[in-house]
């Protein structure tokens, strides 16, 4: 295996890790802010598993998926925020 | 090798190099969500990657794609996080002040407070700080009055 395959190994194991220690969270609560926290750092950790496709396969298909993911996740947290109420869990 | 050619290496290694910087971010970033105590530090370690780690994984993207597509669409993913991330994180802690979701003995400075009765700290308050008085006793309390939105 070439270097370049094993970096990407590494990178895909961290963002494994990273992605499932952020649904436990997501999981957990206890809050749905901490919810809408958790699944705001899910979508990094998604955006970052796309940049790291495209550039291990240099292709440009999955791409505007990014773009589809930043407006999703603003518009997400937001809506949640603004609604959250002194009881919701 | 030409001179594009070294060009191309180079821009490959600082791509992977970009890349691998804004994953461990993210990593760093969802440890932090899982680990630390309330919403707001939670909020804190989930902010930074929003704006660097995704810049940097999108510097990354055109580094080793290098097509005016690419960059078109990178730029946009990088503006659109600058932009939004912030307002988000703002929108989400403004919720859990309002909705008494934050823990005021984890907080050294609340500048949300009205620093009354109980509230305010020994010693009188810091400069700057003006005590408002409320006529309607439930409008200090975060979640209430009018302002909200």
């Amino acid at each position: 295996m070439t270097v370049g395959g094993v970096a990407v190994l590494v990178a895909g194991a961290a963002l494994l890790v990273a992605a499932l220690c952020v649904l436990v969270r997501a999981v957990v609560g206890p809050t749905v802010l901490d919810r809408v926290v958790a699944l705001d750092a899910l979508v990094v950790v998604l955006v970052a598993a796309f940049g790291l496709e495209a550039v291990a396969r240099r292709d440009a298909t999955l791409l505007p998926i990014l773009v589809v993911l930043a407006l999703v996740g603003f518009v997400g947290s937001v809506s949640v925020a603004r609604f959250a109420a002194k009881d919701s869990r | 090798m030409s001179v594009g050619e070294v060009a191309g290496v180079v821009a490959d290694v600082l791509a992977a190099v970009c890349v691998g910087l804004g994953i461990l971010l993210a990593l760093v970033a969802a440890l932090g969500v899982l680990r630390l105590p309330d919403v707001l530090t939670r909020l804190h370690a989930a902010a930074k990657p929003q704006a660097l780690g995704i810049v940097l994984v999108a510097v990354g993207v055109g580094l080793a794609l290098r097509t005016p597509v690419v960059l078109g669409v990178v730029v946009l993913v990088v503006v659109l996080q600058l932009v939004t991330a912030p307002v988000a994180a703002h929108m989400v802690g403004r919720a859990a002040y309002r909705t008494g979701k934050v823990d005021r003995d984890l907080l050294l400075v609340d500048e949300l407070s009205r620093l009354r009765g109980p509230e305010e700290p020994e010693g009188g308050l810091p400069d700057g700080c003006v005590v408002v008085d409320e006529p309607d006793g439930d409008a200090g309390r975060p979640g209430r009055g009018a302002d909200r939105g």
